[in-house]
């Protein structure tokens, strides 16, 4: 009858925390600890973000002048397209993971997520398709070159005739990516309808939970498409099957639905938790409550549920009829209106606050300013007379980017920032930050805002040479992306020394109300242990006199006891 | 007490007159924005272009009037809501409104279902899109017969990695797109192997062509010039060199081109790509895999490569 006496965590545990914080070697063991994954998965997504960047680099290096010079045309066609590969899915995917992993156990009062050993499974499938993506570079024919959409059937073409070629370890890659989401997804989910503290409702919940759980949601409901869709190009180009080759009576134009139908939700997928981020940060550096809390959350399974009925405005000028470009685009124009009810509540949140310009809140104030101007191109686009003249043109690739980059990087540069005296137990550089901030915004902006004009001027996106009435603004775009290559420096010298000799954090170095800031710098392996706190409010009462959590004292006199 | 009343009537004053001279300098800024918004865009050289660029300019208003009420507001929050040095105190605890909130869906929803209303009535105007029809492939592409009316065609527009090839009615083969002013043409759009688009900047016009159907396609040019024509849909390693030009000429020049093009014996036409791709193979091959181009479709009007273009 002894085992009755066993504490069941002792049993379910394979890494016991016992090495302490400083043991470095658990980051690269298949550890099952929500916070170990967290930052295995942000710093392999920062590493690939460097070459993402690079290879962005490369592509504007060419662009900087008119005929395609630096490399052969076939060369930049396969690194533009894995320039976006590495960028959405080695890098923006596995670095929003990695935040849910860090903050969603943390935040909702949960020892780690639901099923720690998918967890880990699914972070180590990062490295596996990495590798099997970044060798395709050194397959004969070079890796896959037909965009990121890999529309067929110039991705099938397959022109040395081999089995192994850049494309079908593409689809490899991305097929395993999706895998690794889905395993992901099913965990955060569970561990977000299950794990709750106790006496949090959805309707106490913060707004990154929210935003996670509509994401994820997402990438159940979306991703079975495009990873069946991968599949089935999988076989038409390996084993000569007809899903989308019109010699067997197949058709190109379905892979077309099959592929937006989740990569549009995807960018949702990816924007939510930086809404989430945004609805965090602004409340805390403002000090003020989140402006309409429940509109906010609301909206976010509004754009969830939008964003599944939108993906044919990718394809206006397939030969989509008209009745339907009608219907996408009425569809479509209706997510400005979740979207805004969010970017109201932020502008009003700031409003009448105390703001402290601290770089987390510079990232996110910059991150909303672009948000706000990607999201009126994003209108413009959904128009189908001028999608038609500007779809597929620089116009395009520069809304796209202010979305991605200018938006969802910044929102997560901001989370990075804000959250990194949590987890490391150190403080940043401020200084350091705010260069990285400076030369982030510029960059941006030159890279940026004058491709909009190439695009309105007619210039074709993945194009490796142009007519000369294009230079200038690709000259100042490429100047704008070296910038952007520059301020890696400021933001890798701050993380490694931070981490390795910053001062040492307190439990809430920003005053902020939220369940993770009445842990420890860095919290111990199971969060909260046994004393679980009692939810009693929503995270964001500011100045307003209700209780966060029942003994709110109790669990910040024991968040400055050392584990 | 008097004093009192008099500073709070004063204060609101000030409140009212800069919210109206904040909306009054937006309102112009932004009509401003969109009467520029023409000059961003190519010249207009058809009868869609004068509605994609109102609709344009229209969004360009509308979008500048609420990105700089945006970002004005975070302006002013910044000069004036931020926090002194080593001041932690809470902002004021404002929660929320509902009444606020249900304004803030309500306006946007209006705004766009009126821009897409506007878009969708622009969209009926022009009816560039005419059938698809589906054929199998390696077979002859079905001659389809565009049921909406036109003034002159059909011309069957050919896509190739990577060139272009234009027959018109009575035979001519050619490597430039001759078209009549002012005359709604119709185009048979046809693609020998993968997905491209036919894109006029000039016109504001584009449409893919896929692989294994048939699509027409009309639309009316309105302003003598050269033009280019560029393929859109990314189509592999020479697609940027997947270019040509649209000439647009008055009726007369027009016919005396058809006249005399027809009598021509038909040679090599336009193929940058194929030029380049043989300097590849000379250099040793090197870079990617790719396939072969197409060859040099044969035409009467070989065209020139580098005319100069008016937009």
């Amino acid at each position: 009858m002894t085992i009755i006496n066993y504490d069941q965590r002792l049993v379910k545990s394979k890494n016991p925390y016992p090495k302490g914080p400083n043991d470095w070697k658990r980051f690269f063991s298949f550890n099952t600890d929500a916070k170990v994954i967290g930052i295995q998965y942000i710093v392999t997504a920062l590493f690939f973000l460097l070459l993402g960047g690079l290879l962005g680099m490369l592509v504007r290096g060419e662009l900087i002048t008119p005929p395609s010079d630096l490399f052969d045309p076939t060369v930049y066609n396969g690194l533009y397209t894995m320039h976006g590969t590495v960028m959405l899915f080695l890098f923006l995917f596995p670095m929003l993971s990695g935040l849910t992993n860090l903050l969603v156990p943390p935040m909702i009062g949960a020892p780690d997520m639901a099923f720690p050993k998918l967890n880990a499974l699914a972070f180590w499938l990062v490295p596996v398709f990495s590798i099997i993506l970044l060798l395709s570079f050194f397959v004969p024919g070079g890796p896959a070159s037909s965009g990121w959409w890999s529309y067929p059937p110039i991705s099938i073409q397959n022109p040395l005739g081999k089995m192994i070629n850049g494309e079908m370890l593409w689809i490899t890659a991305i097929s395993l990516s999706g895998i690794s989401s889905i395993m992901g997804a099913v965990n955060f989910v569970t561990t977000i309808i299950r794990m709750r503290a106790p006496g949090m409702g959805f309707f106490k919940m913060p707004i990154f939970i929210w935003t996670v759980l509509a994401a994820q949601l997402l990438q159940l409901l979306g991703l079975p498409a495009l990873t069946g869709g991968a599949i089935m190009l999988f076989f038409d180009l390996t084993f000569g099957t007809s899903f989308f080759r019109i010699e067997g009576g197949g058709d190109p134009v379905l892979f077309q639905h099959f592929f937006w139908f989740y990569s549009h939700p995807a960018v949702y997928v990816m924007v939510l938790p930086v809404f989430g981020i945004f609805s965090e940060l602004f409340p805390v550096y403002a000090r003020k409550p989140l402006f309409g809390y429940k509109f906010v959350a609301v909206a976010s399974f509004g754009i969830t549920i939008l964003s599944l009925v939108v993906w044919v405005h990718h394809m206006f000028y397939t030969g989509t009829p008209m009745w339907m470009r009608n219907l996408f685009m009425f569809t479509t124009m209706l997510i400005a209106v979740p979207t805004g009810v969010k970017v109201f509540a932020w502008i009003a949140t700031l409003w009448g606050g105390n703001l402290r310009l601290s770089t987390p809140m510079l990232f996110c104030l910059g991150g909303l300013f672009n948000f706000i101007f990607g999201g009126i191109t994003g209108v413009m686009l959904a128009t189908v007379p001028v999608d038609i003249h500007v779809g597929n043109t620089y116009f395009v690739v520069a809304h796209f980017h202010y979305i991605i980059f200018n938006t969802i990087a910044f929102g997560i540069f901001a989370g990075i920032y804000h959250w990194f005296p949590k987890f490391t137990g150190r403080m940043f550089y401020e200084g350091l930050g705010k260069v990285h901030f400076a030369l982030t915004f510029v960059g941006a902006t030159l890279n940026w805002l004058p491709l909009h004009w190439a695009g309105l001027l007619g210039m074709p996106r993945r194009v490796a040479s142009y007519d000369p009435e294009f230079a200038i603004w690709n000259v100042i775009a490429s100047i704008g992306a070296f910038i952007l290559g520059v301020a890696s420096i400021p933001f890798i010298l701050n993380m490694v020394s931070s981490w390795v000799r910053g001062k040492s954090a307190p439990p809430n170095p920003w005053k902020a109300i939220g369940l993770e800031w009445l842990l420890p710098s860095p919290p111990p392996h199971e969060n909260f242990e046994d004393d679980i706190p009692t939810v009693l409010n929503e995270p964001y009462c500011y100045g307003l006199d209700k209780p966060f959590v029942q003994d709110e004292q109790f669990y910040i006199e024991k968040s400055f006891k050392k584990h | 007490m008097n004093s009192k009343i008099k500073k709070f009537n004063n204060k609101k004053y000030l409140t009212i007159f800069i919210i109206i001279s904040a909306v009054g300098i937006n309102s112009l800024i932004s009509l401003l924005m969109g009467y520029w918004s023409y000059s961003w865009l190519p010249i207009q050289a058809s009868e869609a272009a004068n509605y994609v660029d109102n609709l344009f300019a229209f969004e360009t208003t509308i979008g500048t009037f609420i990105f700089l009420g945006c970002t004005g507001t975070m302006a002013w929050i910044l000069i004036f809501n931020r926090a002194p040095k080593y001041d932690e105190s809470n902002g004021q605890p404002l929660e929320g409104n509902v009444k606020l909130e249900v304004i803030w869906t309500i306006i946007p929803l209006i705004l766009v279902l009126a821009i897409a209303t506007y878009a969708t009535k622009v969209n009926y105007k022009l009816e560039n899109l005419g059938s698809k029809t589906k054929y199998n492939f390696g077979q002859e592409a079905p001659f389809v017969e565009e049921k909406k009316p036109f003034d002159f065609g059909p011309i069957d527009v050919i896509s190739r990695q990577w060139n272009w090839e234009f027959i018109y009615p009575n035979g001519i083969h050619s490597s430039e797109l001759h078209l009549p002013i002012n005359k709604r043409t119709n185009f048979r759009l046809i693609t020998d192997d993968v997905i491209h688009s036919f894109y006029i900047p000039a016109f504001r016009l584009k449409q893919d062509i896929i692989p294994g159907s048939v699509i027409t396609y009309s639309l009316t040019p309105t302003r003598k010039g050269v033009f280019r024509l560029r393929d859109a849909m990314f189509s592999g390693a020479y697609f940027s060199q997947n270019q040509t030009n649209v000439i647009v000429e008055s009726e007369d020049i027009f016919n005396k081109w058809i006249n005399e093009t027809v009598k021509k014996e038909l040679q090599n036409g336009l193929n940058p790509a194929g030029r380049l791709y043989d300097k590849r193979l000379k250099n040793g091959n090197r870079g990617w895999a790719t396939v072969e181009p197409a060859p040099a479709p044969k035409v009467q009007d070989v065209g020139l490569e580098d005319r100069p273009h008016d937009g």
